[in-house]
């Protein structure tokens, strides 16, 4: 049940990660989201994604929009600062954000409604500039703060509360970020924690734009009979198309990567990204291969998850824009003024 | 008594008097020639005044430029046309139209000109333009673009525009390309030896070596607001393209490719972004503001009206943010290429809510630059969007301005931004309190410390940063941004009031106003009607608005928008009595002239 306030004091016996933190270090404050809603087990995995990342909590910027969703990054990592800001904006702002501090580690909050609705052109541009980002869709087809209106995710012949059927196509974030060239996109269930915690670390590592769409049912509007994004109809319909390890850097020489079948992306820092196990044919490199994988399964009705589709060779922001390697907020007013002996001479040209 | 004051709207044209405009078809390339002719007569030491009056089209439609020179340095628009150079068919008939009686027409005589089109009172000066050009060049391409250069030969014979500036000029601009170098100075010699051997040269109105401009520069105001954006260091831009604002970036781009490039890495000390559409630009400049970069966006009105959403969370939220707006002529799209100051309550009160903001006025691309880095300092002080209010004249006219100075002792105000040692060093840390005098918290920035970390909302918080939905803690913090907005006052930069003896009444104005108004005041002063003037330049007003108002028994605001903006700040945010106030309204879409603002002025001082 929500609370307000949590107990301070952390059990001695809690483990401890490379920084010397608990994972208590990573939490944030009480959820007030509704009892059993899909977004608090989200939460759950990404306080645990960063503390196995031993990520330094004052290192991460999370960034929200405006939704149930985006209340959740007070709930995790209460160290680093958030930034909640109007619906649908948050790409920009973590954009602006990630221009002026590539050190940080930016994690943005979305939901359907935020992104697929309000928000589509600042997600959709986010992808094409490849911004480092792990973006976060806690998808669940429908409006909660505002009671229970459809959103752009809500499946055709999807049922309303009320009963009244969804008749429009839903948008699909996942297949629309392979079409638009995103680089890193994942699907997962709030309920499977198991798979969405290395999931969300390989987000962390990867250079670029990191789609996650989590469908995370919501147990007040959406969770009855006759919808499609229900507890129930969701594990019903899952169909895991690839499993994946996380192995950072350090680790790498106790990993064992072997299994037939299975994949390996080796990520900029080192870590690697270890498919274990995916459909004969599929290839989470191959985007015309995944596409056609997701068209063929989508007829079905299947939720595909996993991690999708990974390519870690496309230049980030960053490089793009050939960017100094320190960020733009530190390098001191100095070197950023040209001075008055340069004014002088640049005048020249205009007498 | 004013039949006596209405004596003709202008001297007769003299040496170093006179105006001239040209009419040209849009995207014919007649505008180097047109920027050749302003050059030239700049460094021929003359003040000069270049008024580009173009179309939002890329080519096929009208475009007009109208030079003025004045010895006495009155730089705003002129009315009245010694000489028109009529290089546009479409045209002909309004451009034979405005020429004053007794002036000059300069057309292509190529092909005869309709005798309807003639009037006794204008001169017409026909030079063979195409035929000559068409004879003397091979490309179709060529004929058409040296067509516009062999006019500004013709002006150089008409006008005794010095040859040897000329050239001096074309080999600046041609000297590594000999073949178009050639072309040029055929092209020149053409209209020069046709004009000279035909007519009386010069007209009896010409130019004549002067020493006026002294180390004066002549730009144009993006260019300089784009100066001050660099000199401010600003590391973020992110825009959308808009005119008559995309010049601000295109020059930012060009500068920093310049500047900013890191001699050892070759990386960029910089991150330009162009934005897929206003409501993302701002909201990168948040964003990078927030993480401790000074950003940037430039705009114009559309744009200010997209983000008006983001602009009241930076507001609320108190996130520095530049946002240059370059108006143009509203409301919806309105007229692109022309010049207004229709975005002033606008930005005045940007977003839904109670929000105010601190707007810069400047005048000439002098205050565009001294103005850009003010901005910076102030949104980082007051945590706060500031506005600067440029204008399509200032903006993308060629102004003449004293040379810009920098200080190399300049260092920015960052306002109050904690370190990690500060912040080690206090109990707690709370985003907006303790506030200091000027209402201003502490703020933190990303990647500093933990201690510092702060969950930054647009939703109602208390003093804080906590969410609260309790009114009076809602109420507290709203009284707090009323009372910071107020404290900027005493830095925005202060109003320039010019007392005359024996004024009457006074005359307020603002921004590319400023031109005129000063030609205009003088002009009422030789007519015995002298009036005080004062040039705002920074909202919130401060108490020497205040008194220049209480002090007059009635105050001109000279502006240019229908519904008198400025005038309507002021009876908002002083205590002036609504009826001491009295307009001029000018909103037409082309620069003020100082003839609007006496007829203005004389018509309700008679009434």
């Amino acid at each position: 049940m929500p609370s307000i306030t949590k107990p301070v004091a952390a059990h001695p016996s809690l483990q401890r990660n490379e920084l010397g933190l608990t994972i208590r270090d990573y939490e944030g404050s009480m959820s007030t989201l509704c009892a059993g809603c899909g977004h608090d087990s989200i939460t759950a995995a990404i306080i645990r994604a960063f503390w196995e990342m031993s990520t330094p909590p004052h290192m991460i910027a999370k960034l929200s929009g405006i939704g149930c969703s985006s209340k959740t990054p007070t709930y995790f990592v209460g160290g680093a600062h958030g930034f909640n800001s109007a619906h649908g904006r948050m790409p920009s702002i973590a954009t602006g954000a990630a221009a002026a501090n590539r050190d940080l580690t930016y994690i943005g909050i979305s939901g359907d409604g935020d992104s697929l609705s309000i928000g589509i052109g600042q997600m959709v541009h986010a992808i094409r500039r490849n911004v480092r980002l792990l973006y976060v869709i806690e998808n669940n087809g429908v409006y909660g703060l505002t009671k229970g209106q459809f959103s752009a995710s809500a499946d055709v012949g999807s049922k309303s509360k009320r009963g009244e059927p969804n008749r429009m196509e839903p948008i699909d974030p996942v297949r629309m970020a392979l079409s638009l060239g995103a680089t890193f996109i994942a699907r997962s269930f709030s309920g499977d924690k198991e798979q969405l915690v290395p999931i969300l670390k390989a987000g962390i590592a990867h250079r670029g734009f990191a789609l996650v769409d989590v469908i995370s049912p919501c147990v007040t509007f959406n969770d009855h009979e006759g919808s499609t994004k229900s507890y129930l109809q969701t594990r019903k319909h899952l169909m895991q198309a690839t499993e994946t390890d996380f192995v950072p850097p350090a680790r790498e020489i106790l990993a064992n990567i072997s299994s037939e079948g299975s994949t390996s992306v080796t990520m900029h820092d080192g870590s690697v990204v270890n498919f274990r196990r995916v459909p004969e044919g599929y290839d989470p490199t191959d985007r015309s291969k995944v596409t056609a994988f997701l068209d063929h399964h989508m007829k079905t009705g299947e939720v595909v998850t996993g991690l999708l589709y990974l390519d870690e060779s496309s230049q980030d922001m960053h490089e793009l824009s050939n960017s100094t390697e320190v960020p733009l907020a530190h390098i001191p007013f100095e070197t950023l003024c040209p001075g008055s002996k340069v004014l002088d001479e640049f005048q020249e040209e205009y007498r | 008594m004013h039949d006596v004051l209405r004596v003709p709207a202008r001297n007769q044209p003299a040496v170093n008097d006179f105006a001239l405009k040209l009419a040209n078809v849009n995207g014919t390339g007649s505008a180097s020639a047109n920027g050749l002719l302003m050059q030239a007569i700049f460094r021929m030491g003359i003040p000069v005044t270049g008024k580009n009056l173009f179309p939002s089209n890329i080519q096929g439609l009208p475009t007009w430029y109208e030079i003025r020179v004045n010895k006495d340095g009155y730089g705003a628009r002129a009315l009245d046309y010694d000489l028109m150079v009529a290089m546009n068919s479409q045209t002909y008939v309004r451009d034979v139209r405005e020429v004053r009686s007794g002036g000059y027409l300069m057309y292509d005589s190529s092909w005869p000109l309709d005798p309807e089109l003639l009037r006794n009172d204008v001169t017409f000066l026909g030079v063979p333009l195409a035929k000559m050009c068409n004879e003397s060049f091979a490309e179709p391409r060529e004929r058409i673009l040296m067509k516009n250069i062999a006019y500004a030969g013709a002006l150089c014979a008409a006008l005794d525009i010095d040859m040897g500036v000329v050239d001096e000029l074309l080999g600046e601009k041609y000297g590594r390309k000999k073949a178009l170098l050639d072309s040029n100075h055929k092209a020149l010699k053409l209209g020069y030896n046709y004009t000279r051997d035909n007519f009386a040269c010069p007209l009896p109105f010409h130019l004549a070596k002067m020493d006026a401009n002294g180390d004066k520069i002549l730009i144009d105001g993006n260019t300089a607001t784009a100066l001050g954006c660099l000199y401010a260091g600003a590391t973020v831009a992110a825009w959308y393209p808009i005119t008559p604002s995309t010049s601000v970036l295109d020059a930012f781009k060009a500068l920093c490719e310049k500047y900013r490039r890191d001699p050892d890495t070759g990386k960029n000390n910089f991150m330009i972004i162009q934005a897929e559409d206003e409501l993302s630009a701002i909201g990168m400049v948040l964003g990078a503001n927030w993480n401790g970069a000074r950003a940037f966006t430039s705009t114009a009105g559309p744009g200010i009206s997209l983000m008006n959403e983001l602009i009241g969370l930076a507001y609320y939220a108190e996130i520095p943010a530049v946002i240059i707006d370059v108006q143009r002529v509203g409301p919806s799209t309105g007229m692109p290429t022309r010049t207004q100051q229709g975005d002033v309550l606008l930005s005045a009160y940007a977003s839904h809510g109670d929000t105010r903001h601190i707007l810069l006025f400047p005048s000439s691309p002098a205050e565009c630059f001294e103005f850009a880095v003010k901005s910076f300092d102030l949104a980082e002080h007051f945590q706060t969007p500031v506005l600067m209010l440029s204008d399509l004249d200032i903006g993308m006219n060629d102004w003449v301005i004293p040379r810009l100075k920098w200080d190399d002792s300049f260092r920015p105000d960052r306002g109050k931004v904690l370190t990690a040692e500060e912040l080690q060093a206090m109990a707690n840390y709370f985003r907006y309190s303790p506030e200091d005098q000027d209402h201003v918290a502490a703020r933190t920035l990303p990647g500093v410390d933990s201690k510092g970390s702060f969950f930054i909302r647009g939703s109602g918080h208390n003093k804080l940063g906590g969410y609260t939905e309790i009114p009076d803690e809602y109420k507290e913090v709203m009284d707090r941004l009323k009372l910071k907005h107020q404290a900027s006052a005493k830095y925005v930069p202060a109003p320039i009031i010019h007392n005359r003896p024996g004024a009457r009444f006074g005359v307020l104005s603002s921004g590319g106003c400023d031109p005129a108004v000063r030609e205009a005041l003088d002009i009422l002063e030789e007519r015995g009607v002298p009036a005080d003037y004062l040039r705002v330049r920074g909202f919130p007003f401060d108490k020497p608005v205040e008194e220049f108002l209480a002090s007059h028994e009635f105050t001109f605001v000279v502006e240019q928008n229908r519904d008198a903006q400025l005038k309507a700040l002021l009876t908002l945010e002083t205590p002036v009595p609504k009826e001491k106030l009295r307009s001029v309204l000018v909103y037409g879409g082309f620069p003020l002239s100082a003839r609007h603002v006496v007829d203005a002025i004389l018509d309700q001082i008679e009434n």
